[in-house]
């Protein structure tokens, strides 16, 4: 609690978790989100490009040690999990984990921050993990969704795609049903993807909030515990986003 | 929880970076990591390869060392046997030279000892010639008794 003129509990957590919008109905931007993730993406992704270019297969630098640590990782998670001939997935299943790890993380910055910086510049509210905004989670998950329905494509044709969607699992005589199910299947996909990682990281920076609200001399005594905690949730959360699109690439790529 | 336009603009974001880590970010580097994989599998290959190489050299070489012993042994054993037979035929011709040498000597010695006696035989004759014409001058002819005198010479 920086502001001099202390708020209300309600006024505070509102405030937190409020975005920086512009605009009116659906015609308006999180401005936080966009900048924020974008900024995070070209940091990290600028940063690989950076070692990419100058890669070496002799004796790697500490840089180049880390990234090949990430690229190994995803490359046997997906070589474990993916047996189609894509070359898309790995590389998407690369910048799922590394982009959300890197926006999770931001959960670790102190709650009031972000805000008070971006006060400085006039800004009344900057929420500044944008896996806390559903915008972010399901521009991403429905990314991976339209992914699917490629792969669907790109692997089975249009023939074999529509064809699977009829018969499985019933068989022909039951293919209105097998539709049904196929299309529940295939929008439950999404939602859940978008949905765990969004509640995974807004219910850590409630958490965090609340934290915040508590006198200075405890936080620490409740903010360690559940900061080192996070290191976890902020990791898990980016590998199982990670890992579950591979599996729905693989479910794409391959007959059932 | 108000889904507005920023899920296209992160998605827009997304995309950007899908494309991005696929074309700069992942080739490289795997290709990089498969060819130190395939580097390291070399290494490895060519030190089994040196190991392989290196004990059968190391019989080689101690083939060769018991070859080499043998062989010196047995130079050795003929340059023994030769010096034996030089030794030995040494010994025979410094035999035969002495024998030679004897026998030259002794021819000599019985030469000169000829040589003596017949220039003894000579002188003696002549001596017993004058003797005889001394003591026969007045009395007998040398002319007469000359045959006598021969013989008795050549009796010497």
């Amino acid at each position: 609690m920086s502001e001099s003129a202390a708020p209300s509990a309600t006024e505070y957590i509102q405030h937190h978790l409020t975005n920086f919008t512009v605009g009116h109905g659906f015609w308006s931007l999180n401005l936080d989100t966009l900048i924020t993730s974008a900024f995070l993406g070209l940091v990290i992704f600028g940063t690989m490009f950076m070692v990419a270019r100058k890669v070496t297969s002799g004796v790697p630098g500490k840089l180049q040690s880390v990234v090949e640590v990430v690229i190994e990782m995803v490359e046997e998670q997906v070589h474990d999990t993916f047996h189609g001939d894509s070359k898309l997935v790995a590389p998407l299943a690369l910048t799922i984990f590394v982009w959300v790890f890197a926006i999770n993380a931001m959960d670790l910055l102190p709650v009031d921050l972000a805000p008070m910086i971006a006060s400085l510049f006039g800004v009344e509210h900057w929420k500044v993990v944008p896996t806390t905004d559903p915008n972010h989670t399901f521009a991403m998950s429905l990314t991976v969704f339209f992914l699917c329905i490629y792969g669907n494509f790109a692997a089975k044709g249009a023939g074999g795609y529509a064809k699977e969607a009829l018969t499985v699992p019933f068989g022909p005589a039951m293919a209105p049903a097998n539709l049904i199910f196929r299309i529940l299947e295939d929008l439950a996909k999404p939602i859940s993807l978008s949905l765990r990682l969004f509640g995974n990281m807004y219910a850590g920076e409630m958490v965090f909030i609340l934290i915040g609200l508590m006198p200075i001399y405890v936080q620490w005594i409740l903010g360690a515990p559940w900061a080192i905690f996070h290191i976890l949730v902020i990791t898990l959360q980016a590998f199982i986003f990670m890992i579950l699109t591979v599996i729905y690439m693989s479910m794409a790529y391959e007959s059932h | 929880m108000n889904i507005n336009a920023t899920i296209i603009g992160q998605a827009i974001t997304f995309a950007i970076l899908i494309w991005f880590t696929l074309k700069f970010v992942w080739p490289p580097v795997t290709a990089a990591l498969e060819e130190r994989a395939q580097k390291i599998a070399d290494g490895l290959a060519a030190a089994e390869r040196a190991k392989a190489d290196l004990s059968l050299a190391e019989r080689k070489s101690a083939d060769a060392m018991v070859e080499a012993r043998q062989k010196a042994a047995e130079i050795i054993a003929m340059s023994e046997k030769r010096r034996a037979e030089i030794v030995e035929e040494a010994k025979h011709e410094a035999i035969a030279e002495a024998d030679r040498i004897k026998a030259a000597a002794k021819a000599e010695v019985e030469q000169e000892a000829y040589r003596a006696r017949e220039a003894l035989r000579a002188q003696v004759a002549s001596l017993a010639v004058a003797g005889a014409e001394r003591i026969l001058r007045r009395e007998i002819n040398a002319e007469v008794h000359v045959d006598l005198l021969t013989a008795l010479s050549a009796e010497l």
